[in-house]
């Protein structure tokens, strides 16, 4: 398409802010627009600048982080003076649209009530004291709104990342001296008293107590104990760090402290990497003090991974281990590399292990769209598969790979349907394809029908992260 | 499943709770004032911050203040001759806005500095043997252009618990008067009478009375449709029926026996009765008696003081001393008066917006409907207006309560932090000053701070948090 075949427009406001999922859903609205040939509306991050650069527009240099991009491209050019008014018609119209849009977002932001809806935590908190706290604002303001919760009183969830360590280890300590929990930054699941926070998947109360550093590990676990029929009264996650020496583990000590209390628990979990060494030693000295016995599932070189882990657990419970799901067969590995694409950052390191003790490392590239530097103003990768997919045709059309491994992660919060989009994707492809679908019977997704419409594409597909990782290693040697 | 959620930030989030059939509150979260997010954080990290607001809100509460002795400034502020109080942050002639420089010039012929307000201008213009000084630096407060000289009269506000004590003039009247920048003669003449009648009336008044308990009295007006800053008719009344007897009594003894002269009496019940806005200038200063007492909590972020010289808005804040965080003086959006209009306004002046920084005037508009129209607004728009307030302040006032909104108390305690963070300014009632010095009273309407003050305050607390954590 030659230049003159298109009308572009490209405009920065200041003032304006949405969230990133809220600016995905515009913008998908705005592309289905009739004549518009591409557009997107997103807050000027670098990546998203990148993204639209990709897409063919020219970004003004004066864009940041606090600018909203509005960036259209329409059918048919703008020649002569007639052609230049109705082109800049048809963008008003199309500016139009994009306004709607935002605003109708916001109309479903406001609450039940006549009033308006509270602008910060500390004033939404004076209307219910004593609330349960999600935050989920950009990392730069998200120790400001927890700290809201802790001074009203109220054990506050961090969902957003990018928060300073040192923000975090302030929050922390606030919160311990007044018996609060922080759980986070950067945790992206929790379930509370049976009610599932971000991206939690449905499970039913148990016997079974967890806390966890990293959100998709606990899934991880969630899933298989589902599926062996144990269930979990309440997980906490406590953020990637709270093990590390800087912090100090001062969450989990309060998570373990209240599961101890819980006479529902008879059995806890601690999901973690393995933590720094003074750490661990108080952890285990704190562990050892409470009336609940601990399960540690610490993975790392040389450690039981996760799927182990819960056998493990499954065994202290005395409950007998179901062999883990497996369904449809893949196809012969097409070169020699092993592609790992996942949205969980514990399912691609529990891989890296895995493929490590395999000796395999020069041969697989695993990548984790979840990672902060894929996510700064861009919704996460299991609401926007978008930049998955973009890499997953790309690393096709390369000869040398093999097989692809990927994860798919359902639950409260997740993409309504990821196989809707991930299963043709996978059906275009040549390489032999090993997916894990974390998730529980039922999640709102549908596990059995995600599962079924990614085996029919022509995965295999799997319920273990561990097990889906030795088959795509036994599928790539299989092939050499 | 009990558990009630707030959510702040995406609202898939939200959405995922509230489809358990889960309860949650969404927070209508937007960026902070751009900038401000790294001292945001500071501020809020601060293991200062939460006690010490709580601190400096509970000592403003605690806080009565009742009216124990009229006096001349003189007595009251040891105002000597060539001094003058005005209102606002500090400014020099040269900066002066056209009410001010009136006000200040009739003061000067007031005191007997010079002859004529002509003669005045020049004496201020050369700068000798005159000092202009805010009345916030003598623990004063004073409406509009605020000028106080000696020989004017006090009201003298004590706070029985601490003793501390705050003070503001008498007030005029509404029209042309010396406040709002009018020194014609008239002007001085109603001036005169108030120092050689009205003041001495008043002192034996209130020296042989009951101490007036104005903190009481605001908490009355606020169910009665007083806001205290642009109507203060229920206050002048309750003020007037708890001091008339005193002041009838004190014709007791005839005037050869040094009582007073009935006819003085008569016009100085006929004066107060008749100016609607007599009870402000009890109102400013026991809320300054209440907000001195929140003064100087290091790590606190409650705005203490809020005031207009006509050129500078200027806030001062608990946690950074006495320090002004100034910018550009706005002009009211309302209503004027006859033919004037907003060419002939001038920008914000006066310190009655102490009324609005403790929870009264603009924040209690939902309590004065009656006014709503005369500041430019709606009934709904009032209640909006309340309740907006409480988006940015520290707490409530249980003292001052509003019936409309279920008896909540008045939004009390500023926050910077706040104000910053949500982008919502202060709202103001205010009257509007002639730009041109000696015109006068000119409309009434709606003002805001000018928004960068806050962050310029928010970075001076941000700063002094770095260096205690240095240390």
């Amino acid at each position: 398409m030659s230049a003159s075949d298109v009308t572009e427009h490209v405009e920065l406001r200041t003032g304006e802010y949405a969230d990133s999922v809220t600016l995905l859903q515009v913008s998908r609205q705005v592309q289905q627009l009739p004549g518009v040939v591409t557009a997107q509306v997103a807050m000027a991050t670098p990546l998203n600048v990148e993204v639209l650069e990709r897409m063919g527009f020219a970004v003004p240099d004066e864009a940041t982080v606090n600018h909203l991009v509005v960036a259209i491209r329409l059918e048919g050019g703008g020649d002569g003076t007639n052609g230049a008014a109705a082109a800049k018609d048809r963008i008003e119209a199309v500016r139009a649209e994009v306004d709607r849009a935002i605003a109708d977002s916001r109309r479903q932001v406001s609450g039940p009530t006549e009033l308006a809806p509270p602008r910060t935590t500390g004033a939404a908190l004076r209307r219910e004291p004593g609330a349960f706290v999600l935050v989920s604002v950009p990392g730069v303001s998200a120790a400001v709104e927890a700290m809201d919760a802790l001074e009203s009183g109220s054990d506050v969830m961090v969902f957003s990342d990018n928060v300073p360590v040192e923000h975090e280890v302030a929050l922390k300590r606030y919160a311990a001296t007044r018996d609060l929990l922080v759980m986070g930054p950067d945790c992206g699941t929790a379930v509370v008293d049976g009610l599932g926070l971000g991206f939690a998947n449905v499970v039913s109360p148990g016997p079974v107590g967890i806390v966890a550093a990293s959100g998709t590990g606990c899934q991880q676990v969630l899933a298989l104990l589902d599926h062996a029929g144990v269930g979990v009264t309440t997980a906490y996650g406590v953020g990637g760090r709270d093990l590390s020496a800087e912090v100090g583990g001062l969450a989990t000590r309060t998570a373990l402290a209240r599961l101890d209390q819980d006479p529902r628990v008879e059995l806890i979990v601690l999901i973690s990497k393995p933590p720094a060494d003074d750490v661990a030693r108080e952890l285990t000295a704190y562990t050892a003090s409470l009336g609940t016995p601990v399960h540690l599932a610490l993975l790392g070189s040389g450690r039981p991974d996760l799927t182990v882990a819960t056998e493990e657990v499954l065994g202290a419970l005395g409950r007998d281990v179901p062999a883990w799901p497996v369904r449809g067969e893949t196809r012969a590995a097409t070169g020699t590399r092993l592609q790992g694409l996942f949205v969980g950052g514990t399912m691609k390191q529990e891989a890296e292990l895995l493929v490590a003790v395999a000796g395999a490392l020069d041969r697989a590239e695993l990548v984790d769209f979840g990672d902060d530097e894929y996510t700064t103003g861009r919704a996460h990768p299991m609401i926007d598969p978008s930049l998955r997919l973009e890499r997953l045709a790309e690393i096709a059309a390369d000869q040398t790979t093999g097989v692809v491994l990927m994860d798919v992660v359902l639950g409260h919060g997740a993409e309504d349907d990821p196989a809707a989009s991930l299963a043709p994707a996978i059906e275009r492809i040549a390489p032999a394809v090993v997916v894990t679908v974390v998730g529980t019977a039922h999640d709102p997704q549908g596990l059995d029908r995600q599962v079924d419409a990614l085996a029919a594409a022509g995965a295999e597909v799997h319920l273990s992260n561990a097990a889906a990782t030795r088959r795509a290693l036994e599928i790539l040697e299989a092939g050499r | 499943m009990s558990e009630q959620v707030v959510s702040v930030g995406v609202d898939l989030l939200a959405q995922a709770v509230a489809d358990q059939a889960a309860p949650v509150v969404r927070v209508d979260w937007r960026p902070p004032l751009p900038g401000t997010e790294e001292d945001l954080t500071t501020v809020a990290l601060d293991p200062l911050r939460p006690e010490a607001n709580a601190r400096a809100l509970e000592r403003m509460l605690a806080v009565q203040a009742v009216l124990v002795d009229v006096l001349p400034a003189s007595e009251a502020v040891g105002l000597e001759r060539g001094e003058f109080l005005h209102a606002g942050p500090p400014i020099s002639w040269e900066r002066a806005s056209g009410p001010l420089r009136g006000a200040l010039m009739g003061g000067a012929v007031l005191e007997g500095l010079v002859d004529t307000p002509e003669e005045a201008a020049a004496l201020l213009e050369g700068g000798l043997h005159v000092r202009l000084e805010p009345c916030h630096h003598r623990r004063s407060v004073g409406p509009m252009a605020g000028v106080v000289t000696p020989s004017m009269w006090m009201f003298v506000l004590e706070d029985p618990a601490t003793g501390a004590r705050t003070y503001c003039t008498l007030n005029e009247g509404l029209g042309k008067v010396l406040r709002y920048g009018a020194y014609a003669p008239e002007v001085l003449t109603r001036l005169r009478w108030m120092g050689d009648v009205l003041g001495p009336l008043l002192q034996r008044a209130v020296r042989g009375n009951e101490p007036v308990d104005v903190t009481a009295i605001l908490g009355q007006m606020l169910q009665m449709g007083d806001e205290a800053h642009n109507r203060n008719r229920a206050g002048t009344l309750m003020f007037l029926r708890d001091l008339a007897p005193a002041m009838v009594a004190s014709i007791d003894g005839g005037m050869d026996g040094g009582g007073a002269d009935p006819s003085d009496v008569a016009e100085a019940l006929r004066f107060v009765g008749g100016n609607d806005h007599f009870f402000l200038n009890l109102a400013m200063p026991a809320c300054k008696l209440a907000l001195d007492a929140a003064r100087d909590e290091p790590g606190s972020t409650m705005v203490v003081a809020m005031a207009r010289n006509g050129t500078d808005f200027g806030i001062q804040v608990s946690g950074s001393g006495d320090e002004w965080f100034t910018g550009p003086a706005q002009v009211a959006d309302g209503l004027y008066l006859g033919d004037y209009g907003p060419d002939d306004a001038n920008p914000d002046i006066g310190d009655s917006a102490i009324t609005e920084t403790a929870g009264l005037g603009g924040f209690a508009m939902a309590t004065a409907p009656a006014i709503v129209r005369f500041v430019g607004g709606s009934v709904p728009d009032a209640l909006a207006t309340t309740r907006r307030m409480q988006e940015i302040t520290l707490g409530d006032n249980p003292r001052w309560s509003i019936p409309i909104l279920e008896f909540a108390g008045v939004p009390t305690g500023i926050d910077v932090a706040r104000v910053c963070r949500t982008g919502i300014l202060p709202q103001i009632n205010t009257g509007m000053a002639g730009r041109e010095a000696g015109v006068g009273q000119v409309g009434a309407g709606l003002v805001n701070p000018p928004e960068e003050i806050f962050p310029k305050a928010l970075t001076r607390l941000a700063a002094l948090t770095r260096d205690r954590e240095a240390r």
